[in-house]
């Protein structure tokens, strides 16, 4: 199944939270990447019939998901918010779900969606009793529970420790093999590509970027960096550098150079040579803009 | 009606510390019954006194704040409405579901108990008790709609509730005659006088006002709850 968003925008008030976003998620991974506040969660809950949108539409196969209840059938949301009864147990929650959907065999379903999650043993505990990640787990499987061909997931790692990390994504991986289409967002791009085939990259409400992993990857790689550079003599490292293209600008700090590398590979590649050329010791390269904000400011500027 | 949300939403109620508050306003009532037949004797102007002022006029509307709000406001409150709402079922009939708890909620811990209150001190004579408690139900049933509504329109139902409770219905209703028109235990207390022929009951509302708009608010209260389900939006933390 396809949900299709068209043009779709977003605002409280004057302050606009989703900016003309246009994407199709088929079957298969796709990961919603974008830092804290970019609008993914408002998003994902105008996918999931949850939300509104002020402009633009979203459908799932064809059919508008707002006010629509039936959409439920072929959708499993995994929100973010604990969204749990404390007071049932995991087996009465997942079956719980199996008897809203109005299964024919709820509680073998409900046995299979909790198999599914690794949650047998603790399933007649009180949720309130259990971790985040099993709250998470027992999310999941309550999802899962009619085995839909559509799945939105709203930050389901967090919380979780590595090893029901892993379990999810290998789980994740394979539905979407199986051919789900499946939708997660994440604010960690490592996560992103480990389990999705697909990245749609979302940036201060804007649709920043859209492809594989490599296709983003390299958008991020090939952008200007800025690295902190310390050496044995900084001054005549900075004169060696600026003869080439790549380096496209250079500040003599008291602590060291700050380079700005306009293509990265090639200053990559060049710095080495050039500090050995120049018999110039490297201290420290360090670099100045890593974190995913200046990737994604990047990006948005890009884009504009 | 559907039974699943209907059996999570009186496990909620009534499994945790929430049914000491629907409990402790009916003992209450029962309470003073009892201390009133030791002290009074077997006496009906007392009997009216106490189910006007206390079980229609305080214990009911507050016992509406708890049972009509506590089927739905902490769910929207903790998100996890999401689990029943993110199910092919449609948002009116969740509504109409959460209403029928409540109403039954009321049933149970505001009419049943205001009967045998009645009963303690005037048994059945001039159908006091019966009248009380069919005012009691119907009363119960409006209010049951009326805070189902406020609990989805507002994160403050509770509050808002409560001083609609005490401010409207206790103190407004009882010092300007008009407002009487207005108010819920008022139209209930119509229906007790209908039933009852008690020379101490006498209601400024008359029945014909009072079944139309009791009707009216509790029809009107549960469809325009569903109809705001059904655009309830997740504004997300964001």
């Amino acid at each position: 199944m396809k949900i299709e968003l068209s043009q779709v925008s977003r605002w409280y008030g004057n302050v606009v939270a989703v900016n003309d976003v246009t994407m199709t998620i088929g079957p298969g991974v796709t990961g919603l990447l974008g830092p804290n506040g970019a609008g993914k969660s408002t998003l994902l809950h105008m996918m999931a019939g949850f939300l509104a949108p002020s402009g633009g539409t979203v459908t799932l196969d064809g059919t508008r998901v707002w006010k629509n209840h039936h959409i439920y059938r072929n959708i499993g949301l995994v929100p973010e918010r604990e969204g749990v009864y404390g007071f049932l147990t995991g087996w009465q929650f997942v079956l719980s779900a199996a008897r809203l959907h109005g299964l024919p065999d709820p509680v073998e379903a409900a046995r299979k969606a909790l198999a599914t999650v690794e949650m047998e043993e603790p399933k007649d505990r009180r949720v309130e009793t259990y971790s985040k990640g099993m709250r998470q787990r027992v999310k999941v499987a309550a999802a899962l529970v009619h085995d839909p061909p559509v799945l939105l997931l709203d930050e389901p790692f967090n919380g979780m420790d590595p090893r029901q990390r892993l379990h999810l994504m290998d789980l994740i991986r394979n539905m979407g093999t199986a051919g789900k289409t499946i939708l997660f967002s994440s604010h960690i791009l490592e996560e992103v590509e480990r389990v999705a085939q697909h990245i749609e990259v979302l940036v201060a409400g804007r649709h920043a970027a859209s492809g594989n992993f490599r296709e983003i990857r390299r958008l991020m790689t090939d952008r200007p960096h800025l690295f902190m550079i310390r050496s044995s003599d900084d001054r005549k490292l900075a004169a060696a550098l600026i003869r080439d293209q790549s380096a496209g600008g250079i500040t003599l700090r008291p602590d060291g150079l700050e380079v700005q590398a306009t293509e990265f590979r090639r200053f990559a590649r060049l710095l080495p040579r050039v500090a050995q050329a120049e018999g110039v010791r490297l201290h420290e390269i360090s670099p100045a803009d890593e974190d995913l904000e200046s990737v994604f400011s990047y990006l948005i500027n890009r884009s504009t | 009606m559907n039974t699943v949300v209907a059996g999570i939403t009186y496990r909620a109620l009534l499994g945790r510390r929430r049914i000491i508050l629907l409990l402790l306003l009916p003992l209450a009532l029962l309470g003073l019954a009892v201390l009133f037949r030791v002290v009074a004797g077997n006496d009906q102007f007392m009997a009216v006194q106490l189910m006007q002022k206390f079980a229609i006029g305080t214990m009911l509307p507050l016992l509406g704040v708890i049972a009509g709000t506590g089927v739905i406001a902490p769910e929207i409150d903790d998100g996890t409405i999401i689990h029943l709402m993110s199910k092919p079922i449609s948002r009116p009939t969740i509504i109409q579901t959460k209403f029928l708890v409540a109403a039954s909620l009321l049933a149970v811990f505001g009419a049943v108990p205001t009967y045998f209150a009645a009963w303690l001190l005037a048994g059945n004579e001039d159908g006091i008790a019966a009248g009380f408690a069919l005012g009691a139900l119907v009363g119960g049933i409006a209010y049951a709609a009326v805070f189902l509504l406020l609990g989805v329109v507002t994160r403050h139902a509770v509050t808002i509730g409560i001083i609609y409770a005490l401010v409207w219905e206790s103190v407004v209703g009882g010092f300007i005659p008009g407002a009487r028109q207005y108010s819920i235990q008022h139209w209930a207390g119509s229906i007790a006088d209908q039933v009852s022929d008690s020379s101490f009951l006498k209601s400024d509302v008359t029945l014909g006002f009072a079944v139309p708009a009791l009707l009216l608010v509790t029809v009107a209260g549960v469809v325009w709850a569903g109809q705001r389900l059904r655009v309830f939006s997740l504004t997300g933390d964001e």
